[in-house]
């Protein structure tokens, strides 16, 4: 996904050294057998009946909606963010850049709190969108998104920066000499450059909005077909029913990898 | 003699407590070998226990400890049924103590006690509020005003199915904004004033005191958790786990337990 049009690739002959071969099996290995774990217990049988119960389809909706509606906000603040931070050079970047992973080291349950000290009722901010407009953000669905969009807006950034640092400012530069502003320059040349690593950050920050729990749980609370999402009727699931707690996560992988499958396909073109 | 057999048990304690950190069926091997002084049990203790316990287990286990020099004790404290789901997936640990006897009755089913479990403590239901209730909440009643945001706990866990159950006594229809996972979060949602009222155990009410009232109600007479403990069937170091619950039932442990807001059974 580097982007540079005149590497044609090509096949860097003979054998694949063994030294890669290992760990890359074994790496692949650790990252599957969980799953394989789930499917060994799944129970098979009950499956039909277990998916059909009405608190499961209500659940995956809410998950798709927000964590979708989390992906766009995501891109509408991130994409400008990461290219603040790739493009322009202002004092205290290297600052501002890793207060951007913030969200990444913050364990999410922290987050959440976090979140309700300055959206909650008695919030910084909170506190005066309930007083001015009446506006309460714990325990509703955009409160979802909104914990959604902060554990998952630096994986957008991170990816869209790596790219914009990545592709060739030639073509803007070029842009610029001909006469076009910076606004023109980015929509018309640095985003269409980047879109492969744009969408890429997309769909990772789509993922990791779609598996939250802990800011969520926290900030919006769990309340079936307004913020319970699929995480959250798992978790709760796991509190009486193992299987059907298994069943639930295999929806959401099965769901989830889907549509990244697909989406991939669509977007980026593999290899 | 007795002296230098009791030292050397003390160092290999002290090496297994800083090498198993966390890890604690390393202990087992060094366990009952020493029977020296005291009640005559070492190594480590593993005790999962519901959240709700975990002041008055923390101070019981220091107690214990002091006690008996070569013991240790450790805790995991969460909600009773994610413990359930690990000691039956194997998690090492000595004894369980849970929240309700449904949660227990997960684990003997699988036949992972040993023994019959016996209930050490009961506890009640209150109404927490922010301190100095401003809201003049005095019943379950007052919940459901309008504008009063309620939270309970999910029904999945003991302390949302004590008060689903106290709720159905009272004949109260109660729509909460949130069905927290456990105890401790519908209290700290109390806390950061997010909600107006949580339904949560005595003892947690208790044990917040600084930022919470605890308003009792009748209702909760009919919704009583009992508290169950036993001692696991593959617990590393039974002898120790055994002393351990007898320490908890003794008068020591009692007299901490009923100061942080539990009934004797």
């Amino acid at each position: 996904m580097g982007g540079e049009p005149r590497a044609a690739r090509r096949r860097v002959g003979g054998r694949v050294p063994l030294p890669l071969v290992v760990p890359a099996a074994l790496g692949l290995l650790f990252l599957v057998l969980p799953l394989a774990g789930l499917l060994i217990r799944t129970p098979w049988t009950t499956l039909p009946q277990r998916l059909t119960e009405p608190g499961v389809l209500t659940a995956l909706r809410l998950s798709l909606q927000t964590a979708t509606l989390a992906t766009l906000l995501c891109l509408l603040l991130g994409v400008p963010l990461a290219w603040l931070l790739a493009r322009v050079s202002f004092p205290g970047r290297r600052i501002i850049r890793a207060l951007v992973t913030v969200p990444l080291v913050l364990p999410p349950v922290v987050g959440g709190v976090a979140l309700l000290l300055v959206f909650g009722r008695r919030g910084i901010v909170g506190g005066w969108l309930d007083s001015t407009f009446g506006i309460t953000l714990p325990f509703t669905t955009t409160g979802v998104v909104l914990a959604e969009a902060f554990v998952a807006m630096p994986f957008l950034v991170i990816a869209v920066e790596g790219a914009l640092r990545g592709a060739d400012t030639r073509y803007e530069e070029a842009a610029a000499t001909l006469g076009a502003g910076r606004w023109t320059t980015f929509t018309h040349v640095t985003l269409p450059l980047v879109a492969p690593g744009v969408a890429a950050g997309a769909v990772l920050c789509w993922a990791r909005a779609l598996g939250e729990f802990g800011a969520t749980i926290t900030f919006a609370g769990n309340f079936p077909g307004r913020t319970q999402t699929m995480p959250l009727a798992v978790y709760l699931a796991l509190e009486t029913d193992l299987q059907s707690a298994i069943v639930l996560s295999l929806i959401l992988l099965t769901v989830s990898i889907t549509i990244l499958a697909t989406l991939r396909d669509k977007w980026i073109t593999s290899p | 003699m007795r002296m230098g057999a009791r030292v050397a048990a003390l160092l290999v304690a002290a090496v297994v407590g800083l090498a198993g950190c966390g890890d604690g069926d390393d202990g087992s091997a060094a366990a009952p070998s020493a029977g020296a002084g005291g009640s005559g049990v070492t190594g480590d203790v593993t005790v999962f226990a519901a959240a709700s316990l975990t002041e008055s287990f923390t101070r019981i286990g220091e107690d214990f400890e002091a006690a008996n020099p070569g013991v240790e004790v450790t805790f995991n404290f969460a909600g009773s049924s994610q413990l359930a789901t690990q000691i039956n997936q194997g998690a090492p640990a000595d004894i369980f103590a849970a929240a309700s006897p449904a949660t227990m009755k997960t684990v003997t089913d699988a036949g992972n006690g040993d023994g019959t479990p016996v209930v050490f403590v009961k506890n009640q239901l209150v109404i927490a509020v922010p301190k100095g209730n401003p809201n003049g909440v005095t019943g379950l009643a007052d919940l459901t005003k309008p504008g009063v945001k309620v939270a309970l706990c999910a029904e999945q866990v003991p302390c949302g199915a004590a008060a689903s159950k106290a709720l159905d006594a009272a004949g109260v229809a109660l729509t909460p904004v949130t069905l927290e996972q456990d105890v401790k979060a519908a209290l700290s949602k109390v806390k950061l004033g997010e909600v107006d009222a949580a339904l949560v155990y005595r003892t947690d009410a208790k044990a917040a005191t600084a930022d919470v009232d605890g308003i009792e109600f009748p209702e909760s007479a009919g919704a009583i958790n009992d508290y169950p403990l036993v001692v696991l069937k593959d617990a590393p170091n039974k002898t120790a786990a055994q002393a351990f619950v007898t320490y908890i039932q003794s008068d020591v442990g009692r007299a901490v337990l009923t100061a942080a807001g539990f009934q004797a059974p």
